[in-house]
């Protein structure tokens, strides 16, 4: 997706995967990594599930209760992880985190991530827009 | 009354500063206060010339900031009402209570024995009974309220349901619903069933005139930066008698007479068992200066300021749609509300980028969800600075809403 969507693009797009968070629901079956996550300065409370097999994220979704950006962001990193390697998966969340923190990163492998790119501009938010993403990362690096 | 315009430029957080680009308006003054320039010269002095430690040496140094230290002590004894020995220095309100909990608490309660708290209270006076209740097995209740309100009428209740309560834990106002609550009746009936009332002052002592011995509480704590103090510095206040019956908490250096190896030791006095270690001096004595400029301008006068604000807040806000309220019907200097369907920290980001600090979440008072069936709430609180021009543009912010991604996308 490229980076230079609209305003309004981005604007929905949060909103939709806030409004609507597909991922949102608990797993259909066992065999699911699990992490709970808290925030210290935000009220979100999510559990992260992922679902890998040989090394690769077959499934991933949450369930929680969680603020509109921790909602928005942990839907689309839901959407964005199935199908990758494990590597592959590490690689864009390391991305993500170096457009959190207005780093250089690889536009082409966030895909509807890049909505989140203003985070920075409320930067106590950083947290929740992270969340979802730092559990993935976790559990990714078997760090439950 | 105070010049309040006047007062505001005795502080340097506001004068001048900004936040997203917008004149700063901070109304998150039950969470922390600002400093008053003597606050600041008043602990940069000691850093500057007289730093020494407190009650540790015969050069003069250290006897001006022992002075300095006890001069501090003398004057929150006679802001609060308490004799001097009655006033025990910790690193703020949490401590304070900590102290009493496993001082007192851990001492004196045994698995027989219950201690009666309210779900409205905050973590600090609620987890360190958690613990004494884990350690001796002893039982907590929690009292009944009216519109979640504690009355005398449902304290009554809980001590004829439980006879074995023997420590009534409440604050005098809630961190987030404001309630004050009628702590005189409270403490007596307490007494008539033979228990001791802990009363956490954090949220009332800054506003509200607290006369430790009119009241005949027990024990008594609240946090200097609350009330345009330094961070990290606190009391506890207690009747002498109970400080000390009471075990220590922290053991070390500077609250003891003598120890050997016979493993035997011996404290001093209250208060100075429960202070080991070397003291925030800098903090007490900034602490000495923030009583002092609280009583320059009068702590009846805050509290009619304070009054004042909420009810012109109130006025401007009554034709508001979508504003849900927790909290209209009292005096203190809390507003606690939501905006219907949005989720309370997006709200409070939108604040943020029109320059406002309030505070968002669960306030540390995560019980409370079961009484106001809310899991998060934005609140503004008001302190002695607090300007009418303020609450004008927190209401404009509330009236003109918009959406909660303005805060990410709008220049």
């Amino acid at each position: 997706m490229p980076i230079s969507m609209t305003n309004e693009m981005m604007r929905s797009i949060i909103m939709d995967h806030a409004s609507h968070p597909e991922n949102k629901h608990t797993p259909s079956k066992e065999g699911y990594e699990m992490i709970h996550m808290h925030s210290d300065n935000c009220i979100d409370d999510l559990n992260i599930y992922l679902y890998i097999n040989n090394d690769v994220v077959e499934d991933a979704c949450f369930e929680g209760v969680a603020c509109t950006i921790s909602l928005s962001s942990t839907d689309i990193l839901c959407d964005l992880i199935k199908g990758k390697t494990k590597k592959e998966a590490l690689y864009m969340i390391e991305q993500y985190n170096h457009m959190m923190h207005e780093e250089p990163f690889d536009d082409e492998v966030l895909d509807e991530a890049v909505v989140f790119i203003n985070t920075s501009k409320q930067a106590a938010r950083i947290r929740c827009a992270t969340i979802g993403w730092t559990a993935a990362d976790k559990i990714l690096k078997g760090e439950k | 009354m105070y010049d309040i315009y006047k007062v505001r430029k005795e502080f340097p957080m506001l004068n001048g500063k900004k936040m997203q680009g917008h004149d700063l308006v901070y109304l998150d003054n039950a969470s922390t206060t600002f400093k008053p320039r003597c606050v600041i010269d008043a602990m940069n002095e000691y850093y500057e010339d007289y730093t020494a430690n407190s009650h540790r040496g015969d050069y003069d140094l250290c006897y001006k900031a022992e002075t300095k230290v006890n001069e501090a002590r003398r004057k929150i004894a006679e802001f609060i009402n308490s004799d001097v020995n009655e006033v025990v220095f910790t690193s703020g309100d949490t401590e304070a209570l900590n102290l009493v909990a496993y001082g007192y608490g851990l001492k004196f309660l045994t698995k027989d024995d219950a201690i009666l708290l309210s779900k409205s209270e905050h973590a600090s006076n609620t987890l360190p009974w958690f613990k004494i209740s884990n350690m001796t097995g002893c039982h907590i209740y929690f009292v009944d309220t009216d519109k979640n309100m504690i009355t005398p009428e449902n304290v009554k209740k809980a001590f004829s349901e439980h006879p074995n309560i023997k420590v009534v834990a409440f604050a005098h106002v809630g961190n987030v619903l404001g309630y004050r609550i009628d702590i005189e009746e409270i403490t007596k009936i307490t007494h008539e069933h033979g228990a001791i009332i802990v009363v956490d002052g954090a949220q009332s002592v800054p506003h509200v005139k607290t006369d430790f011995k009119k009241l005949d509480i027990d024990f008594l704590s609240f946090s200097a930066h609350k009330m345009c103090g330094p961070t990290g510095v606190g009391v506890l206040i207690g009747k002498y008698d109970l400080l000390q019956k009471m075990d220590t908490f922290l053991t070390g250096g500077g609250m003891n007479e003598s120890f050997n190896s016979n493993i035997e030791c011996v404290p001093y006095d209250a208060p100075r068992k429960f202070e080991a270690g070397t003291q925030n001096v800098a903090g007490i004595i900034g602490f000495g200066a923030a009583i002092d400029f609280i009583n320059e301008i009068g702590l009846e006068n805050i509290e009619k300021h304070e009054e004042e604000i909420h009810t012109y807040l109130l006025e401007q806000i009554k034709d508001i749609d979508g504003i849900i309220i927790y909290n209209n019907d009292h005096e203190s200097n809390l507003f606690t509300f939501n905006r219907k369907g949005v989720f309370a920290q997006d709200e409070g980001t939108l604040f943020n980028s029109k320059g406002i600090a309030v505070r968002t979440g669960q306030h540390c008072a995560k019980m409370l969800d079961e009484l106001i069936c809310e899991v998060a709430t934005v609140r503004a609180s008001f302190y002695l600075y607090t300007t009418k021009e303020e609450i004008d543009v927190f209401v404009d912010a509330l009236r003109s809403g918009g959406d909660i991604l303005d805060a990410y996308f709008n220049d």
